[in-house]
């Protein structure tokens, strides 16, 4: 049994021991992590914690009650006790409580690495060291070691351990007012290369330097892996949640080809390189899901709450959250993956010949007439979740295509663009042909993602405005 | 063992393992939020968290530890591994530099608070919020949202330097919001904003901001957004609302003027700034309504405190004056490298994370009009408030802001309701065409400003009043 569980089963205890009749879940969630960060080619914050986060969750009497405490002795938990009881004693009533998870096998999938659960400041500045050395210009950033084990019970019967680790590189190289980027995640610090990244990251410096101002428009773009991750989040946030869907806030519609033929889109806990746990924070085991098969669009995600609001088939996919819907995005696919081309799912790393477009991309960039090679989209925003537009920026790098090649470097350009829209049936014009695992700005998890080459890109405005 | 002594043990064992400097933050927060929607509550939640975390200065490399344990042995640790840390930070070192002195203080500051909002039933919050829904639901919303939240936040901060610092902060606030849904967009309307209005307040800001009193109004005016005219594509007079300015303020100028942006320190994540240190004092940022303050001392504003999270006390300086940048947000390490000589901005997201520069209170003082003046003076111009999505370059620059309602103005009169009102511009061309300010100054708080690695949500303040700009692109659409 492990300290989390002993944690976990030491609540449920304390809370039979109130006399209170309620239904209980504990999760135990603890973290280390290490980061270092540097900027003008220094470390200039380096930090570390460990952490243990306790949530408790009591649903008496029609009524539910969530506490958390970061307190693990023993008055800790039991204030966490007291406070929880006496919250779910008051509460207002809550008709959607779903019922808790029964007990069901939750497997780990070997996603922990003990070299990087034990990773050192020193080999975190390692990497760091490597990516400035490669870079040979001004460099900024960060290198990242995470471990997660987390632990869950409930009075149903449930309970489940597993732990996780991520390693995490991403860095600019600066050249006259212009950036270039290169980042990877792993669940291995050893498959994080500096070098290469610094030197990738340099080679799109380099290359971006004077760039030229197109006129805003619609052009043919081909979206860098770093590019299509922000598709891929904004989907997962907005298009994939099941509470959005069950409000009838999400653009999607199961059933509907709603996508271009080539796209299938799967959250993938499991897959090579990603860090992921087995159950989610209501302890149902996690899953492969299909979100999208061939463009049709297949599933939302679902937790137990959204899965009962929908009702009918809906079940829980597994991607319940801590803390519930008080976010108020509800269920959320926090390891998307865009499959790439041919249907397999390459091993990623930081690997290939270095150059202005990706190593994934070069091959879609062939393929253009005219168009824009995009690195980064920045800063995006949703304007209506259920139509999906998002205006936002692009960053890192942008370069001009003629006639299969890169011309120019370009200044960047503001879109405001309906996502579903330009991944829509006959919208898309290549997948590349592996991918590339990354970093997310969901939390615990990663997107995997090829390059891709759209049809069309509304660009809004330029660096003038 | 007090908390002081706890920290003192850890400020100790980061100078035994060689710091040449280092300061330790006790902290205990409490944080409350209800969530409620179509009137049942979806979330309650309620955190606990307790911790120190240790920041050691080791020649010019920083390093920070945080344990969730209060135990001395546990502190003593957390100092050496500080220290450890900012040790291999040397691997890749930078240039040497000191930290900006400020006098040690021995203080106990406390925000003021009339009516202690986790002592409120939590029935009694409840029933606000389900009653308010239900308001909604009644006058045509399909989703109908209400949302409070509330910290309780104690801090025991010490320094090698002799500081000594104890600080409870109690911050709360709440909101309505009510979407319809149509059949290719929804539209959503937001009581005071989206997801509310805060402050360093008791419970009695919620009590005044009145939810139930805007509940059939927010829900009609969604319902009828969904059929009301587009926003117009082209260039016009733009009056924005005090709500919708406040947050171009944070976007436009509160990030632009923080000095860790500005020496490239968040190049590769937040971004960087437009401004340049050489123009500071010269630099016209915008028009000469512009008065910007970097203020803290403000009374319940939300970037109130008494001392920031290294110890320098609050205090109120100009960031933009008649038009002109005269400041920045500066932490001890940024303003020594600037060669400035103040600080007083940073702070850190609870005692697990590292201080940083951050916002305060960065707003508006008052203009000479007010809302009805501004739009009686305009003959054709559009009117849009309460946010409803932003998106701004990564140097502070090209903006794009999404309101949730616009009206027609026509004549000096209030028309049509617009739907999918946007606007977009360049920081300084925007804000060098404001020629009309109100007077109606709120301190709007905005409790949800990301920033740093691992990421910090902070609190930021927000003075800002209806104002009119020239020649504003509007009605930007995919």
């Amino acid at each position: 049994m492990t300290a989390e569980l002993r944690l976990a089963d030491q609540v449920l205890d304390l809370v039979r021991r109130t006399g209170l009749a309620a239904e209980a879940e504990v999760l135990v969630d603890w973290q280390a992590q290490g980061l270092t960060r540097f900027a003008n080619s220094f470390i200039h914050q380096h930090v570390a914690e460990e952490t243990t986060t306790v949530q408790l969750v009591l649903h008496a009497d029609g009524r539910t009650a969530t506490a958390t405490t970061t307190r693990t002795d023993s008055d800790g938990l039991r204030q966490l006790v007291e406070r929880t009881v006496a919250s779910v004693r008051v509460a207002p009533p809550d008709p959607g409580w779903p019922g808790l998870t029964p007990p069901a096998n939750a497997h780990g999938q070997a996603g922990f690495d003990p070299a990087t659960a034990a990773a050192t400041g020193q080999e975190r500045a390692a990497r760091v060291r490597g990516f400035v050395d490669a870079a040979g210009l001004p460099a900024a950033g960060y290198c990242e070691t995470r471990t997660f084990r987390s632990a869950y019970a409930n009075t149903a019967g449930q309970s489940a351990t597993d732990e996780t680790t991520s390693a995490t590189l991403d860095g600019i190289a600066r050249r006259d007012g212009v950036d270039g980027t290169a980042r990877l995640v792993s669940t291995r610090l050893a498959d994080v290369d500096g070098a290469w990244l610094g030197a990738q990251a340099a080679a799109k410096a380099h290359a971006g330097v004077d760039p030229v101002e197109l006129p805003p428009g619609r052009y043919e773009v081909v979206l860098e892996p770093t590019a299509v991750a922000d598709l891929l989040t904004n989907f997962a946030l907005w298009g994939f949640s099941g509470l959005l869907y069950a409000q009838g806030r999400s653009f999607a519609e199961l059933g509907a080809a709603q996508f271009d033929p080539v796209v299938t889109l799967v959250d993938d806990p499991f897959a090579e390189g990603s860090p992921g746990m087995a159950f989610d924070a209501e302890g149902t085991p996690k899953q492969r899901l299909v979100l999208v098969e061939e463009g049709v669009t297949r599933a939302v995600a679902h937790d137990r709450r959204t899965a009962a609001m929908v009702g009918g088939q809906a079940r829980s996919t597994g991607h319940a959250l801590p803390g519930g819907h008080a976010g108020g995005l509800g269920a959320i696919p926090r390891h998307l993956g865009l499959l790439p081309s041919g249907q397999s799912v390459p091993a990623s790393s930081a690997a290939g010949e270095v150059g202005v477009a990706h190593p994934t991309a070069a091959d879609l960039v062939r393929s253009v007439e005219r168009g824009l090679l995009v690195t980064d989209l920045w800063y995006t925003r949703v304007l209506d979740p259920k139509s999906m537009v998002v205006t936002g920026l692009t960053r890192n790098g942008v370069w001009l295509i003629e006639h299969g090649t890169i011309t120019s470097p370009v200044m960047n350009l503001r879109f405001t663009q309906s996502y579903p829209q330009a991944l829509a049936p006959g919208a898309v014009k290549g997948v590349g042909d592996a991918v590339t695992v990354l970093p997310t700005r969901l939390g615990r998890g990663a997107i995997r993602a090829p390059a891709l080459h759209l049809a069309a890109w509304n660009f809004t405005g330029g660096a003038s405005g | 063992m007090s908390q002081f002594d706890v920290a003192e043990a850890a400020v100790q064992a980061a100078l035994d393992a060689g710091a040449r400097y280092a300061d330790a933050r006790v902290g205990h927060r409490r944080y409350e939020s209800m969530t409620v929607r179509n009137g049942d509550v979806e979330a309650l939640q309620q955190e606990e968290s307790a911790g120190i975390g240790v920041r050691a200065l080791v020649g010019s490399s920083w390093g920070f530890f945080a344990l969730p344990d209060l135990s001395p042995r546990a502190a003593r640790s957390a100092g050496t591994r500080a220290t450890e840390i900012a040790q291999a930070s040397a691997m890749v070192p930078g240039p040497a530099s000191e930290l900006v002195p400020i006098n040690p203080v021995v203080a106990s500051w406390a925000s003021e608070c009339e009516e202690d909002p986790l002592s409120v039933p939590l029935a009694e919050k409840g029933d606000l919020l389900t009653t308010a829904t239900r308001l909604m639901l009644d006058h045509g919303a399909d989703q109908a949202e209400g949302l409070y939240q509330i910290w309780d936040t104690t801090t025991w901060f010490v320094s090698s330097e002799g500081h000594r610092i104890d600080q409870r902060i109690r911050e709360c606030g709440a909101g309505i919001s009510a979407t319809a849904v149509g059949e290719h967009e929804s539209q959503r309307r937001s009581y005071p904003s989206y997801g509310g209005q805060y402050g360093t307040r008791g419970w009695e800001l919620v009590r005044r901001l009145d939810l139930l009193s805007h509940a059939a109004e927010l829900a009609e005016q969604a319902r009828a957004l969904l059929t009301a005219p587009l926003c117009p594509e082209g260039e016009t007079t733009l009056i924005l609302g005090g709500e919708q300015l406040a947050l171009q303020i944070h976007e436009s100028v509160g990030h632009a003027i923080e000095l860790d942006r500005i020496l490239g320190w968040e190049a590769a994540f937040a971004g960087t700034s437009w401004l340049d240190l050489s123009q500071l004092g010269q630099l016209q940022y915008g028009s000469e309504l512009m008065n910007i303050t970097i203020d803290p001392t403000i009374p319940g504003a939300l970037g109130s405190f008494g001392f920031d999270d290294e110890g320098t006390p609050a205090m109120r300086r100009y960031a933009v004056r008649d038009g002109r940048w005269v400041g920045v947000l500066a932490g001890r390490d940024s303003a020594a490298v600037a060669g400035l000589d103040y600080a007083g901005s940073v702070r850190a997201d609870g005692w697990a994370r590292l201080p940083m520069v951050r916002m305060t209170n960065v707003g508006l003082e008052p203009g000479p009009h007010t809302l009805e003046e501004i739009i009686a003076a305009t003959d054709d111009g559009i009117l849009m408030d309460v946010n409803r999505s932003w998106s701004i370059d990564d140097r502070r620059l090209n903006f794009q802001f999404g309101c949730e309602i616009g009206w027609e103005i026509k004549n000096g009169r209030r028309g049509r309701m617009l739907r999918n009102p946007t606007y977009t511009g360049i920081g300084p061309v925007f804000w060098r065409s404001m020629d009309m300010l109100s007077s109606e100054i709120v301190p709007w708080g905005i409790p949800n400003c990301g920033k740093g690695q691992p990421l910090q949500i902070g609190h930021t303040g927000h003075p800002a009043a209806p104002a009119r700009f020239r020649n504003v692109r509007v009605g930007v659409r995919a």
